[in-house]
């Protein structure tokens, strides 16, 4: 890199003076989130996740049809490979949402976006905004040709033919993305609560990954109880077709979940807002 | 125009700043001095409203750094740690700040060329070297065209063609009329810039002063004397706001005390001095003086001064 080319000694003045308005802190928070490249990388590993599952799924499902025996098919659901990738791809958006705000920590950054917004307050709304859009706005299209994808695969096989527009199916396909989408929400705010890019991804994986396989360590009577209201399973039901004796009702379930992230914003809100930078 | 009054920051049981009250007026370089840890960037923070006082009130321009509709209107600021992506470039760290005011984006590219970072503009900032990091801070710095200008040692990896620059540019935006605050712990580089200082030793304020003041001041009060009985003479000159340094064998600099000061009293005691003559300190020895025994010292000053 070469160094610096000679500078000029007087600051030029600027004519304009606008204040901080939400928008413009909207706009701010875009440029910074698509002007690091962990952004396009990670959504892409979140999309490829989402549409590779299913793919290969579907694949297997299909070149082994003729081994399976009766009750290996009718446990094989169109739906289920067609969001296979569902699970392992909110990792990714999960990553990428603790990332948007703690790499501001890491990096220092956040003491300039303060500087320019010392309220603080809107640069949180903008990042949950400018995230929460982008990763539906992402995830839809995924899901969608995870959904076609692997029912073209599957086009030999008339029992796991499934129509878009059959009862439940397209609720299903979109609260994929949706429930992804929210997922990035709640990491985003758990970014801020912990403030360290390792620490809140380690905190969502014990809360999603962790949290639910432990459940099976307690009574079952307790765990048919409590398991159905923890974040993953209850948001789970968002793009889940059938619904057990112990799990909640998609719209149940979706607003548990959304009170999840209700709570983990206002304490990331409260936080920012108190805490020294 | 900066105001602090009865500032006072801890953390934990540390106390980083304790009781300041200062005002910083427009239209000069104010300096801000003082030795490693003294509380020069927490004080910093504390204005910008990075970090909470645990008591007292910082205001720019009449109002809290945070009710400012417009703040990088009111106040520009290059603060000491690293503040800027760095997997993001110059131009996209500058155009993210501007567009919360919405700033235009002919803004950025004025101060890219103004810092002279024309050329690495949209390369990762985190390639920078430090000092190309210092320009971009300082870039981050006037993109609102500031009313106040806080800088936290802005010479801080600045080659010698940089460090006039600075130097020029600081003293431009004062004779615009705006108020420049400038940290430092070199005193030779504040007085080659600032017009007033403000010194500060542990946390607390020691000397408020102009910086014609600070140099009659310090230059007045260092002897170098010459003695057979150097540890007896040491001794009986010892007090509060005197310190010694030791010059080549046989000869002692006494800072604090005047000529005839040191005369009277060796005459007194009955030491023999074979040489008593008045110095010129550097501005870097009057300023170790200073905040070496902070207190008592800095109380004599003010007197001085006053
Ligand atoms: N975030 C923090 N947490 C804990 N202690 C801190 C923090 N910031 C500063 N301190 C402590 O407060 C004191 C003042 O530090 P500060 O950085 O303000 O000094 P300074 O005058 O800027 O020093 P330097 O000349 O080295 O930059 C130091 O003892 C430091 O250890
Ligand atoms: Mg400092």
């Amino acid at each position: 890199m070469t160094a610096a080319t000679p500078a000029a000694s007087r600051v030029p003045q600027l004519e304009h003076t606008g204040r901080v308005t939400f928008p413009r802190v909207l706009l701010s928070e875009w440029t910074k989130f698509r002007s690091v490249r962990s952004t396009a990388w990670t959504l892409a590993v979140g999309i490829l996740l989402t549409v590779l599952f299913p793919v290969l799924f579907a694949t297997v499902t299909s070149s082994h049809w003729g081994q399976m025996s009766p009750q290996d098919r009718a446990n094989r659901s169109p739906l289920d490979i067609a969001l296979a990738g569902v699970n392992v791809a909110q990792l990714a958006i999960a990553v990428l949402g603790v990332l948007v705000i703690t790499a501001e920590y890491s990096t220092g950054s956040i003491r300039s976006t303060f500087t320019a917004v010392p309220k603080r307050l809107p640069v949180l709304w903008a990042k949950l905004l400018d995230y929460a859009v982008v990763s539906f706005v992402v995830m839809v299209p995924a899901v969608l040709i995870s959904f076609f994808a692997s029912q073209a695969i599957l086009s030999r096989h008339d029992i796991l033919q499934v129509s878009f527009t059959a009862p439940g199916i397209a609720r299903c396909v979109i609260g994929g993305a949706l429930y992804t989408t929210m997922v990035g929400i709640f990491a985003l705010a758990l970014g801020a609560i912990v403030r360290n890019t390792a620490g809140g991804i380690a905190v969502f994986a014990g809360i999603f990954f962790v949290l639910p396989p432990l459940m099976f360590t307690l009574p079952q009577s307790w765990n048919n109880a409590i398991s159905q209201y923890l974040p993953s399973d209850a948001g789970r039901q968002i793009f889940a077709l059938q619904h057990g004796q112990h799990t909640l009702t998609p719209l149940a379930g979706g607003l548990v979940f959304a009170g999840y992230c209700a709570a983990a914003i206002v304490v990331a809100a409260y936080l920012l807002h108190r805490r020294d930078v | 125009m900066i105001e602090a009054s009865n500032l006072t920051k801890d953390y934990g049981d540390k106390r980083a700043v304790d009781g300041l009250t200062f005002t910083v007026q427009p239209g000069v370089v104010t300096g801000f001095l003082g030795p490693n840890g003294s509380g020069k960037s927490t004080t910093m923070r504390l204005i910008l409203g990075l970090d909470a006082p645990k008591s007292g009130d910082a205001t720019v321009n009449g109002r809290h750094y945070r009710d400012h509709p417009a703040p990088l209107h009111e106040v520009g600021a290059l603060l000491e740690a690293r503040s800027v992506h760095t997997g993001r470039s110059a131009y996209n760290h500058l155009l993210a700040l501007a567009q919360t005011h919405g700033i235009p984006k002919r803004r950025v590219n004025e101060m890219i060329d103004l810092v002279g970072l024309h050329d690495v503009a949209h390369k990762r900032s985190g390639q920078f070297s430090l000092g190309m990091g210092q320009r971009l801070g300082i870039a981050a710095a006037l993109i609102g065209d500031p009313k106040t200008v806080l800088l936290d040692e802005p010479v801080n990896g600045l080659d010698p063609e940089g460090i006039h620059w600075i130097r020029n540019l600081l003293k431009g935006l004062a004779a615009d009329g705006k108020t420049v605050f400038v940290s430092s712990h070199l005193m030779s580089e504040m007085a080659l810039t600032a017009d007033h200082l403000i010194v500060i030793g542990r946390g607390k304020l020691i000397a408020d002063t102009s910086v014609e003041d600070f140099v009659a001041h310090a230059s007045q009060k260092v002897v170098l004397v010459r003695s057979p009985d150097l540890a007896r003479l040491q001794e009986t000159l010892a007090g509060p706001g005197v310190s010694f340094e030791t010059a080549e064998r046989g000869a002692l600099e006494v800072l604090g005390l005047t000529p005839e000061q040191v005369g009277d009293a060796a005459a007194a005691a009955g030491i023999a001095l074979h040489e008593l003559t008045p110095q010129q300190a550097s501005l870097e020895e009057a300023f170790m003086h200073l905040t070496k025994d902070e207190l008592e010292f800095g109380a004599q000053l003010e007197e001085v001064v006053a």
